[in-house]
This record gives C-alpha cells, structure tokens and sequence, in this order.
C-alpha cells in the first residue's frame, strides 16, 4: 500500500506514535544505562556530618542519622557538627537552619580526645569494643591505649571503663594545628565611638543596685 | 635598561621608616652566652636533632637533620656544649614554645673546616641541591621555604626566569638592602650559580626597588666588574628597579611587576616557568657552595624608638632577640611592643627570649608614640578602599562579612586563598577593621575543615569496616550456632529413633525434664510393665486382706466383706489381664525392650538390664535413670552420698590446688557440698530408722535384713518384697511418711538452693508433693474401700490421676519459677516466710486431725510442724 494513500490524520500519528516509541527506548537505556547507585542524598548528607559516630542524634552513626534527614527528620540533632554542620545541611537541602537541638547536647567548644591512664588499666578490653573507630589498641589484661590521630573524641569509650581510667582531654594545641582566631567581632560591634558610650546611665544604675 | 616594568595593581604607600637603621654601619654581634636553635625554622617537617645533651658542637657543625626532602638542617652558629633540648619560646605568631636545642657557647667560637669548592660550577644539578639541602638554607626574606625544594622545580616545568627579590618593600627593614651594598658581588655570583643550578634561564632579574639608589648603584657596580670574570650567564643578569610600593615584595607582585605574568590561582611560579630567590638566600647559597659555609648568620635590622642606637647587625642565629636588642641599648619601658618582622606582615612576639631564626629580617621595638595601638574597629562603610589597594585583586570587603559568617565556601569562591595577608586592605581601611586577621584566621579554619573532613572520610571508613567486621563475626557465630542445633537435633533424632517410641533425651530446661520424665515413666514400657505387675500386687493383697477379713468377720459383716472379696478379686482378674495383654502386646511390638517380667512378686520392681557401662552415652544415661528409678529412697540417698563423698573429696583438692582468688569460691562449694552431704545422711539415718519399723511390722516372711545386702539390687528386692509383706495400709502410711519427711527436706533445700539449682529443686518439691498427694488419696481410698459401709468404688484410676496432678504440678511449678526469678532477694525472703507460715498452718491442721483421728502418725506430723516452726523463726531472724 501506498503510504500517500493514508489519510493524513493517520499518517501523523504512525508518525508521532513512532516518534514515541524511538525517545521512549532512548531514555529507557538511559535509565537503566546510568542508573545512579544507592542513594545520592544520604550520601551527600551523610558527607557533611563529623563521622564522631557518637550517637548522640539517637542513630547508631552518623550514616543512619543521613538517612534519617532524607526521610525528613530534623538537621539540627548532631552536637559534634554543630551550627556549621547544621547550616552546610540547611544549605544542601534548601531549608531554613535552625539551631543547634539542645536535647541532643551542645556543641563542645574544643575537640576532645580521649586518653587512657595507662597504669590504671586493667585490660578488660571493655572500651575497645565500645570504640566505633577501633581507636583503642591494646588486648585482653594488657595495658590499653588510644591512637590519638584516630579518635574522634565519641565518648562511648569512658563509661563501660570498670575503673574509670579513661578521660576526654582536650586536642592540644601545637604548631601544626594551631590558627588564628577572628577577631571577635564584640569588638567591632562594641567599641566605643565616643567615650560617653562605655556605659549607658541605666547599666551603671542597675549595677550599684545590684552591689 | 632594557627591561619592561608593569605596574603594580593596588598596593599601598606607607610612610618607609628606612633612614633610622641605615644610619649606622653594618656591625658583627657579639656571642650570647646561650643559643636557641629551634628545630622548626623553615616550612615543612621540623629537623631531626642529631646531637644529645653534653655534646660539644662546633660553628658550622649539623645538629639537626632534614627530616624528609621537605625540610632543612640546623647547624651550630658558635662552639659550645648542648646544654639542653627542650621547649622553649620561639618566634612564632602562636606565642607557643617550641623544640629547640640550646647550645652554652664557650665565647671560643672554634669552628668546623669548611669544605669549600673551588669550581661550582663543574657540579652538576644533584650534587648542588643536595649541598644546599645540608647547609640549611631556607627562604630568608619572610616564609622560610626551603631552598632545595625551590631550585628543584618540576621536571616538566621549563624555568625561562630566574628572579632574585631586592625588593624589600617592608617600611623599616634594610637588611637587604645593606647586603645588597655589602656583598654585591656574592649576590651577583650566586645568581649566576642559582643559574647554573636551575638550568640557564633565559633572564636573571634583580628586582631592586628604587629607594634603594646605593643597593642598585653596587650590584651594576660589580656586574660591570664580575662581567670580566668568566662567569656562565652573566650577560644574562641584569639589574632592574621600579617604583616603589607597598607590596610589591611579595613574590607573586615582583613577578607581575617584572614580568607581566600572573601566577594562577593556586599554583606556584614555576607552573608559568619562573622561580624567586630572595637576595639573603643568593648570598647564602653561593657562601655554603664556594666556600662550604652553611647558614649560621644573617643580616637583621634591629630597629624602632626604644633603642638607643637602631641599625643592621650580622647576628649569630640562635641568639636570643633580648640578647639582640641589649646590644642596641633597648629600653624596655619605653617599648610598645616587639615585632618580628616589619609592622605589616610581622608578628608580636610575646617572649623576648625568643631566637633569632632564619627568617627573622627585622626585630622592632616601637615605642608608643611610633606605633600607638589599634584604633578600634568600626563597622565598615563599605567605601570600597580596601579593594583599591588590594595587590591580589581581591574583595576585601566581601570576604570581610564572610569571615565573619564563616561562610568557607563563598570565601573560597571570592579566592581568599589567594590574598598574601599584605595588610594593604587593613592599612587603608578608614573604619580601622583588622581586615588581614579575618582572612589569616578563615584560612586557618578552612586548612582546619579540611584536615577534619580528611579525617572523617577516615572515619567514616574505619566505623564502616568495623561494621562489617561485627557484620561478619555475628554471621560466622551464627553459622557456627545453626550447626550446633542441627547437630543436637540430629543427636536428638538418633537418641528418640535409639529409645523408641517415647523417651526424649534430657532437655535444658529442668521443667520440661521434670515434663519429660513424668511421660517417659507415663509410656516406658518397662515402666508400665512395672506398672501394671504393682497393680497386680496390690489387687493380689487387698483380695488376700479382704478374704482374711471375711473369714474372720461375723454376721452381715460377713455379707459385705464377701461383696467387697469378689470385688477384689474381679479387679486381680482384671489387672492380671491387663499385665498379660501388656506382656502380649510389649513381646509383639518391641522384643528388645520387654522385660522377662514374670509375675512373681518379688521382682514388682523393673529390672531393666542395667547396662550403666554402655557405650553410648543416652544408653548409659537411660540405664542410669532406670537404675535410680528401681532404687529405693535409702539407696538413692546413699547412692547420692557416695557420688557426694567424691565430688566433695575431688572439690577439696581442687580447693587446694586452686589459687587465692579461686581458693574462696571453692571453698564455698566445698561448704555446700559438706552440708548437702550432712543433709543426706541425716535422711540415710531417717530412712534407716524407718527401716527398722518396717522390719518390725513387716510379718516374718522377710528373713532377709534389706541393709545388710551389699548388692544394691538385691537390697532394693529385698526391700520390696519387705514391703510386699507388710499390709497395704501400713506400707502406705508407711511411704507417707518417708515422702513427707523427704518433702520438708526437699522444701528447705530448694529454699536454701542457688539461684540456678531452684526451679529443678522446686520441681521436685512438686513432685514429692503430688506423690504424697496420691498417696494420701490411696490412704483415703483404701480407708474407704475398709469402711463397709461405702462399697468401694473401682480405684483403678489411680494411673490417671498422677498424670493430670503431674501436669498440673508442672504448671505450678513454672509458674513459681517465673515468679520467683522475678523476685528481688528481700521480696523472696518475705515469700519463703509466707509460704512457710501457710505450710505451718495446714500442719497444724493436718496435726490437729491427726490428734482428733487417734492417727498412729501424730507423733511425725508433730515433728514435722516443730520442724517448720524452727525453720520460720531462723527465716524471721535473718
Ligand atoms: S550526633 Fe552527629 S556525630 Fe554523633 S552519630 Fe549522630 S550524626 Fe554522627
Ligand atoms: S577512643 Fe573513645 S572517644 Fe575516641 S573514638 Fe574510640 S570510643 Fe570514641
Ligand atoms: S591582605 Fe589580602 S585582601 Fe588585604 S590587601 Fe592584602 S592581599 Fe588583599
Ligand atoms: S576599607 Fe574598610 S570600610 Fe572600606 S570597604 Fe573596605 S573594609 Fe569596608
């Protein structure tokens, strides 16, 4: 049969039905050709989080609590990332950051790590069990200590301690990681343009009522 | 002057402040009494201390080597003794201390033999880097970048410039430029060396800033002379100055000035083919290859208002900057601050006994007129000065507010990384904004991101393959857990398929033992065998009795006791056919296990073949539990004591073996076991006494004294045909008793057991009590069946009801079990006493009865309730 024989009603949909057909099998291989594996929001989620995996947002780690956020639970529950984890989330996500959720504990000012009393240490390998970083090096009635570079300061390792030998201590600061502070910026906002700012009549008030 | 000059973008004028430092000669210091050499001078990996405490060094001699290619030695600057390697305070903005090797220099100054080399420039590339790379020299003019690294470029970047910066644009500081007046002509021959090291580039550029006529003025001087020299590559060198600003210094502005060409963002100089020597380190490179002199010295400017004199002086590193500035008559009251380095890039140091290092090209002590404190900041009013003299291009302004949001990646993307912190911007700012202490600390806190973010991909690695270790471990116990149950079933496959149709092989549980055992005896064969013969004994004695008794009853006694004779003996006839059916039916079925039982009284006991020493272990554990079930009560009572006797006897050694922390747990067992034995004599003794009474009501057909028999077996026959003997009655309240007394033991046990040993020990506490229960039944029965006026009624359902007793006991005692595991240990006390006073309760009236009745048994009931009330008082008193 002669195609210039059909209507030509007909003939533009056997046109546009074959059209169809040829872009719907191209974006089927495509789908299926770069299919994008697991699931790239948690991952990316999970990417801004601290890795303490300590806990304290109520997941056991810092990958379920991802998961957790891309099903729609609240960013603000990760103590260790604080305000910066927190607004780098609210920006992947395009939400609003909101604050730091003081159930889940505060944010602490300065890393921690922990440290093992050496001589105390009765070697019951309690806390490398409880370590989610395998930072703990030692074996069973031998003397145990943290590798220092690989703890993230948890905390899950001080309580099953049976003779409480292990303490959090502070990152001590050394060349190597030692930075500039910014300046704070009370000062800025604070100074005094004129020195009748230092204090306002009220505060003085309020004070020598106080004292 | 052939060579173009492009101006600088930005940059600032502040006022110069050089004239005060050159207005004295460049002077020599004398040697401090004590030198610090910190082992991090230079950026990248501290050096490696090499010498130990109480070493005597020489000048020039290593004592601390690079510790990798990216770091630099640390040589002696005078002969001493290592008095110490310790922290100390060193010049760093941090204000922390630092490792460093004090030397007490002896005021000899002896010093190594330097190994000079009379043609430098016969050496090849290698042979010279690793010279330079011995002789520690590291970038004198601010940074410290180690000089090897920087003459060793990429292999595939091709250097076409060679700059040397003269530029010293920093207000205050001369040292440059004094070298460049004093050694002038080492500058040139280093640069020709630098040359010769980095392949002959195209230009050699001396980049000297024009307020510095007399530098300039020199070095053309001894080009011209050195020209005549036949030095490679000196018709290349030439000599350029330009207008001066603030910060053209810096390396990446002398190279656009120079050049034109901008070094990208991110990339070092020789990525466009150019490399930057400073003039200090020229002149050390050449002094360290020509004349085998390491890097001991340099020129610094000690300069500012709290001086009496301010000038340059050739300063012994390592010497302590109060040491420095004593020898300018420095007047500590009158100084502001002290500064390392210029007052725009330089730092406060916050010790003065911090040492002169390599890179230290100034100490300024201003006074407080020089240099009065920062005004402080105002909030920026966004004038746009800063980005005008920024020489980086940069937004000033803008990273300003990002900073202070801690916006990392808006700074990024506004190249904060590119800002040289010049100070350019904070200098021109009208709102006084310490614009440079924003970027220096949002630097460190993005080199701080970064660092965590390594870490806690780190981390997170670590947590995941932790993970799948646990993962794996669990699987692997889980693996290991499914075989042992399969294994167990299979075992327990075999052991049901090896006892026949009934028998269960011993289940953890001690109920569900206690279960399985009430149903192992309930349809063992050998059990219903013994079973049925018992019923057949019994219906052959109460037919026995009950003819006695009509024989010798009267009148219309006579008439009932006849009825209630054939009714005895329809029931021997019906339990004789019932054994013989079994008989048939057991021979049929299971030859194996059908006992050659005959009927004889005597053997009413099962005497399943006690094969205790079999091979298979079920075997062996079914023929022990027959052989317990066939014993009688006083011979499992001394069975016990002799298993008791040497578990206690091996528990002793043990005891003795074990060491101290053990020894007490042992001896606790020890304990427990010596009272169980003690318990179990006692019991051996009661059930003795009452074997005696048996024997004396038994009548005279046992001839046989059942505890004189060794054999245990033929005790336990002996001891039933005794039994046999005696009348129904008798022998029931007979096992009453033992039962009751055996039930009282038992309670006290399972009150006194451990925690685990309960539930089996409560189990049988329910068991006693139902035996006694059925017992008591029988009584009450064979009491009825005695009363003529209540015709008896079949009995034989005596084999049902231990049955739904014992179900119902099981249930009881899970229940208990249950409840008792929930128990705290005072809520269980108060329970033992409570289910103490109620058992003393039905004592009593079962005593009170018992009085009433004229019961033979007062006298045990009473016992048994003097006994409970003791027990109740000791439980109250604890
Ligand atoms: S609180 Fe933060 S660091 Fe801790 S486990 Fe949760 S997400 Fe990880
Ligand atoms: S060592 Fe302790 S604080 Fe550190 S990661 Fe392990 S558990 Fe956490
Ligand atoms: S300190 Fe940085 S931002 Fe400020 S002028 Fe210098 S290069 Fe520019
Ligand atoms: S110079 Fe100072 S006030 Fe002016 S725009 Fe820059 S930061 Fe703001």
């Amino acid at each position: 049969m002669d195609i210039s024989s059909l209507h030509p009603l007909v003939l533009a949909l056997l046109v546009l039905g074959g059209l169809a057909l040829v872009f719907g099998a191209i974006l089927g291989f495509a789908a299926v050709r770069y299919k994008i594996e697991g699931n790239p929001i948690v991952d990316q989620i999970d990417n801004l989080l601290p890795q303490t995996q300590c806990g304290q947002c109520g997941h056991p780690g810092c990958r379920p609590y991802a998961e957790g956020i891309a099903n729609g639970e609240e960013i603000n529950k990760c103590p260790p990332g604080g305000q910066d984890t927190i607004n780098s989330i609210a920006d992947l996500l395009g939400v609003d950051a909101p604050e730091l959720d003081a159930e889940h504990g505060t944010e602490s000012e300065l890393p921690t790590v922990a440290y093992i009393r050496e001589d105390e240490c009765i070697g019951c390998t309690k806390c490398i069990q409880a370590c989610p970083m395998d930072a703990i090096l030692g074996a069973a009635k031998q003397m145990h200590t943290v590798i220092a570079d690989e703890c993230t300061g948890c905390d899950l390792c001080v309580e099953p301690c049976p003779v409480d030998c292990i303490e959090m201590r502070e990152v001590e600061v050394t060349m190597q990681n030692w930075k500039w502070q910014l300046p704070s910026p009370l000062a800025a906002v604070n100074s005094d343009i004129i020195a009748s700012d230092r204090q306002t009549p009220q505060e003085t008030k309020q004070e020598d009522t106080a004292a | 002057m052939s060579q173009l000059i492009y101006p600088l973008r930005g940059g600032v004028h502040p006022p110069e402040n050089k004239q005060q430092s050159l207005q004295s000669p460049l002077r020599r210091l004398a040697i401090p009494r004590e030198l610090v050499f910190p082992l991090a001078q230079h950026i990248g990996a501290p050096a490696k201390a090499v010498v130990e405490i109480g070493d005597r060094v020489l000048a020039g001699q290593m004592i601390a080597e690079p510790n990798g290619p990216f770091s630099a030695a640390i040589h002696a600057s005078t002969s001493g003794t290592v008095s110490a390697i310790e922290a100390r305070p060193i010049p760093h903005a941090s204000g922390l201390w630092g490792d460093c090797i004090v030397v007490a220099a002896d005021g000899k100054d002896e010093s190594i033999d330097f190994e000079g080399c009379e043609n430098p420039f016969g050496l090849d590339h290698e042979a010279l880097i690793e010279k330079i790379r011995h002789a520690g020299i590291a970038g004198m003019g601010g940074a410290g970048f180690p000089s090897a690294v920087k003459l060793n470029p990429p292999p595939n970047s091709n250097i076409d410039t060679l700059i040397i910066n003269g530029t010293e644009c920093e207000p205050y500081i001369t040292a440059d430029d004094v070298l460049m007046q004093e050694r002038s002509e080492d500058i040139i021959r280093g640069c020709t060396l630098l040359a010769h090291i980095l392949n002959s580039p195209d230009r050699i550029l001396i980049g000297v800033e024009d307020n510095k006529p007399k530098a300039i003025a020199a070095l053309e001087q001894s080009l011209l002379k050195l020209a005549a020299e036949d030095l490679p590559g000196i018709d290349r060198v030439q000599v350029v100055s330009f207008p001066t600003k603030y910060p053209s210094g810096g390396e990446k502005q002398l190279i656009q000035i120079l050049t034109g060409k901008e070094v990208p963002s991110g990339g070092l100089p020789a990525h466009i083919g150019i490399v930057v020597q400073n003039v200090g380190t020229t002149v050390a490179i050449w002094e360290a290859i020509k004349h085998g002199k390491p890097l001991i010295e340099r020129i610094t400017t000690v300069v500012g208002e709290s001086l009496k004199e301010q000038g340059n002086a050739i300063v012994k590193l390592g010497s302590p900057s109060q040491f420095v500035l004593e020898q300018f008559g420095f007047q500590e009251k009158s100084c502001a601050r002290l500064i390392a380095g210029g007052p725009m890039m330089g730092f406060s140091l916050p010790d003065s006994r911090a040492p002169i290092v390599k890179t230290s090209n100034c100490l300024l002590v201003p006074s407080h007129q020089e240099m009065p404190d920062p005004a402080p900041a105002q909030a920026c009013i966004r004038c746009g000065h800063c980005a005008q003299a920024c020489p980086a291009g940069l937004l000033p302004q803008q990273l300003y507010w990002y900073a202070q949001a801690k916006e990392h990646d808006r700074l990024l993307a506004h190249n904060l990384m590119d800002c040289i912190e010049c100070g350019a911007c904070s200098f021109v700012c009208p709102s006084s904004i310490p614009l440079v202490q924003y970027y220096r600390a949002s630097k460190g806190e993005i080199r701080q991101a970064e660092i965590e973010k390594e870490k806690s991909d780190r981390s997170r690695q670590r947590f995941e393959f932790r993970q799948k270790r646990i993962e794996r471990a669990e699987a692997e116990k889980e693996a290991k857990r499914l075989a042992r149950k399969k294994a167990a079933e299979a075992a327990k496959a075999k052991a049901a398929a090896n006892a026949g149709t009934a028998k269960t092989a011993p289940a953890a549980d001690p109920v569900a033992a206690a279960m399985a055992r009430v149903q192992a005896q309930q349809s063992d064969p050998a059990e219903q065998l013994a079973k049925l013969e018992r019923a057949v004994n019994n219906a052959r004695n109460r037919l026995n009795s009950a003819e006695e008794k009509w024989q010798q009853a009267e009148g219309d006694q006579k008439a009932k006791l006849e009825s209630r004779f054939k009714q005895a003996q329809l029931r021997l006839q019906d339990a004789e056919s019932k054994l013989h059916d079994f008989k048939q039916q057991s021979a049929g079925e299971n030859p194996a296990t059908s006992n050659p039982a005959t009927t004889n009284p005597a053997s009413a006991k099962p005497t399943a073949p006690l094969n205790i020493d079999s091979d298979d272990p079920i075997e062996r554990a079914k023929a022990k539990a027959q052989q317990r079930l066939s014993m009688s009560p006083l011979e499992k009572a001394e069975n016990n004591l002799s298993s008791l006797n040497d578990r206690l006897k091996k528990a002793q050694e043990k005891a003795g073996e074990a060491d101290d922390d053990k020894r007490a747990a042992m001896e606790a067992a020890v304990e427990k076991l010596k009272q169980k034995k003690a318990a179990l004599e006692k019991e051996i003794d009661e059930l003795k006494a009452q074997a005696p009474l048996k024997e004396n009501t038994a009548t005279a057909e046992s001839p046989i004294d059942p505890d004189s028999i060794e054999d245990p077996i033929e005790r336990a026959k002996a001891k039933a045909m005794q039994r046999l003997n005696m009348s129904p009655a008798e022998k029931l309240q007979n096992s009453l008793q033992a039962l009751q007394t055996r039930l009282a033991k038992a309670e006290e046990k399972a009150a006194t057991a451990d925690e685990d040993k309960r539930p089996a020990m409560q189990a049988a506490v329910e068991k006693l009590q139902e035996k006694i229960k059925t017992v008591e039944q029988e009584i009450a029965e064979f009491k009825a069946q005695q009363e003529p006026a209540k015709p008896a009624e079949s009995t034989n359902e005596s084999s049902g009801v231990p049955l739904d007793a014992a179900s119902a006991a099981i249930e009881k005692a899970k229940a208990k079990a249950a409840a008792q595991a929930q128990m705290s240990d005072s809520e269980k006390h108060a329970a033992q006493i409570e289910s103490l006073q109620q058992r003393i309760q039905k004592a009593q009236q079962r005593l009170d009865k018992a009085i009433e009745e004229g019961n033979d048994n007062v006298d045990a009931f009473r016992l048994g309730l003097e006994k409970l009330q003791a027990k109740l008082k000791e439980l109250e008193s604890e």
